[in-house]
């Protein structure tokens, strides 16, 4: 753990008695008993986020939590994927991007200047809108992440284990060998889950991944989300309200200002804001109003 | 039911028709005067070389006399694979490093005049690249003519063209698949090295190729450079070395006929060397493309 842990983490970090696992990247506070309140994985606390001198998203302050899906909703232009962009810090690539504001992780604020972005992206996997996998073979593609992080030891196991778990063993375990461009569109993003479940990261973060997809491969994404909360934190970024209202367990609004800077109107546990919006901008739009 | 009639040539379309025919046969002229020349480049240099071309031809070297018939290239085939060997190996690494650099750090401040002396570099006429590794390597370094200064020569020629081939082809690379590199936790180093020149390798090598090709058939650097000789040279240095398209220069502009007929007969060997260059290019670079 080469993460620098930020001033407000010191009692966090007391109470994790769990010995160093090298293996085990998933540290912090242990899983939440019934009843309990889960345990933040994210606290954005008055985020923006320039492109430039355009301010894309204002003001946000928002709370992630451990074991759930949360899907941020809105209409186009709204930063829902800049928001997601800034939990892995890939809108670093952005020329001219900026983050404002503190965006904790584990309680460690990954914008601190001693922090390594590529550490935190191997924390925090991330599955596209449209499916990209590398023009190289299926195993080869799943093995990409260990091979960076000089795994070693049973590769075989650990890709098989992946594809598995991404729902696609079945459908590709006899052509391992193959193109992974030569897989159909939905098979291709179960793929980059599976390629990004294979850095055994802590969070995994879905910019509108079934949008390029039929909607029986959506669906079986859908499925793949519910399974794999057991083991990871999802954020998704999606389009599609009846997408959220099926698959999330928490839903966080954001809409445009004049100025054209998103901003989060309300968050709520999914059933909540589908059914008892707290703003009538959520209403309007998820009753199709608006949007 | 009442509407415009739908009748072929009605009204003003005659005209039209008419324009469409006479440009038809423009741009046909135009496409068969730009293929003449080089049907009838192809076709001289078959029916001349063959006749002079034999086993005999690609495997000794040619006569101390001009004038005597018979001998052959060989010593200009070694020269050639020699210079273009070093060639290679100088151009090719140095030449996609460039690339890369351009492609993948757009950002940096030396990006722009890299380009632009890239740009430069390729409008450099040959002899003074020739000039230039005279001065530096055959006189200044003291060399002297050989193999080495030839391939330099011929290195320096073929660097703009593999920068300029391998940064198009690098730009082809989608963007996604770097995003989806550095999403993975890839440095920048790790996703040039890992994702973008795997997937960029087989146009890579056709442009590698192409600059191959071009430098096969470069004269005017060598001749300050390799200087020429009839002998079969393999030493690097301390000898000059001759090459093909030397060779042809110096038979063709003798005025006897069986320097000449082998002059021929090495334009032929020189054209089919490009050609399967080319060839070998267009088939490595057709393979499993990013496509499908």
């Amino acid at each position: 753990m080469t993460l620098q842990a930020g001033e407000r983490t010191g009692i966090e970090l007391t109470i994790q008695i769990r010995p160093t696992d090298d293996t085990d990247v998933r540290q912090g506070a242990p899983m939440p008993k019934p009843g309990e309140e889960a345990d933040a994985v994210f606290e954005l606390r008055d985020m923006s986020v320039h492109y430039g001198a355009f301010r894309a998203v204002r003001d946000l302050s928002l709370t992630v939590r451990r074991n759930r899906i949360t899907a941020l909703i809105g209409p186009s232009g709204c930063g829902k994927s800049t928001v997601l962009r800034s939990l892995n810090r890939m809108n670093d690539l952005v020329p001219g991007a900026r983050v404002e504001g503190t965006v904790l992780y584990d309680g460690q604020d990954i914008y601190a200047p001693d922090v390594d972005a590529v550490e935190v992206r191997r924390r925090i996997g991330m599955v596209f809108q449209k499916p990209n996998p590398f023009p190289k073979s299926i195993y080869d593609n799943v093995a990409f992440g260990p091979r960076l992080n000089g795994f070693r030891g049973d590769l075989d196991g650990l890709v098989e284990e992946a594809l598995r778990r991404a729902a696609l063993w079945d459908d590709v375990k006899d052509k391992l060998r193959q193109n992974a461009l030569s897989l159909s569109g939905g098979q291709q993003q179960r793929l980059c889950i599976a390629r990004a479940i294979a850095v055994e990261p802590d969070v995994i973060l879905m910019d509108e991944p079934a949008s390029a997809l039929d909607p029986i491969a959506t669906l079986r994404i859908e499925e793949l989300m519910r399974e794999l909360k057991e083991n990871y934190t999802i954020v998704i970024v999606t389009h599609n309200m009846q997408q959220a209202a099926r698959a999330s367990d928490e839903t966080a609004f954001l809409t445009m200002g004049d100025d054209r800077a998103g901003y989060l109107v309300e968050m709520a546990p999914t059933e909540q804001l589908f059914t008892r919006p707290a703003s009538q901008l959520t209403e309007d739009y998820i009753t199709g109003r608006f949007g | 039911m009442s509407g415009r009639s739908l009748a072929l040539r009605s009204g003003h379309s005659r005209r039209r028709d008419r324009f469409d025919l006479v440009m038809r046969g423009v741009l046909l002229l135009a496409v068969l005067l730009a293929v003449v020349p080089l049907a009838s480049i192809l076709v001289v240099v078959v029916t001349n070389g063959l006749g002079a071309m034999s086993w005999e031809f690609l495997t000794t070297t040619q006569p101390l006399s001009f004038r005597q018939e018979g001998g052959g290239f060989l010593h200009g085939l070694v020269g050639t694979a020699m210079m273009l060997g070093i060639a290679i190996l100088i151009a090719v690494p140095l030449g996609i490093a460039a690339a890369v650099f351009l492609t993948e750090y757009p950002e940096h401040r030396l990006t722009r005049p890299v380009r632009f002396f890239t740009d430069v570099m390729t409008g450099v006429p040959s002899i003074f690249v020739g000039l230039f590794v005279y001065a530096a390597l055959v006189r200044e370094a003291g060399l002297g003519f050989g193999t080495l200064p030839g391939g330099v020569a011929l290195s320096i020629l073929m660097l703009p063209i593999v920068v300029r081939s391998a940064e198009e082809i690098l730009r082809l690379v989608p963007a996604d698949l770097r995003s989806a590199s550095t999403a993975m936790g890839a440095r920048r180093w790790q996703t040039t090295l890992f994702v973008v020149i795997p997937a960029a390798a087989s146009g890579l090598v056709t442009g590698v190729m192409l600059a191959v090709a071009r430098g096969a058939g470069e004269t005017a650097p060598l001749i300050l450079t390799a200087f020429g000789t009839p002998y079969l040279v393999s030493a690097l240095t301390g000898e000059p070395q001759t090459a093909l398209p030397l060779l042809i220069f110096e038979g063709a502009r003798l005025p006897f006929p069986a320097a000449q007929a082998r002059a021929w007969a090495g334009a032929l060997e020189l054209m089919a060397l490009v050609l399967v260059l080319t060839l070998l290019a267009r088939w490595i670079g057709g393979r499993n493309r990013y496509g499908r």
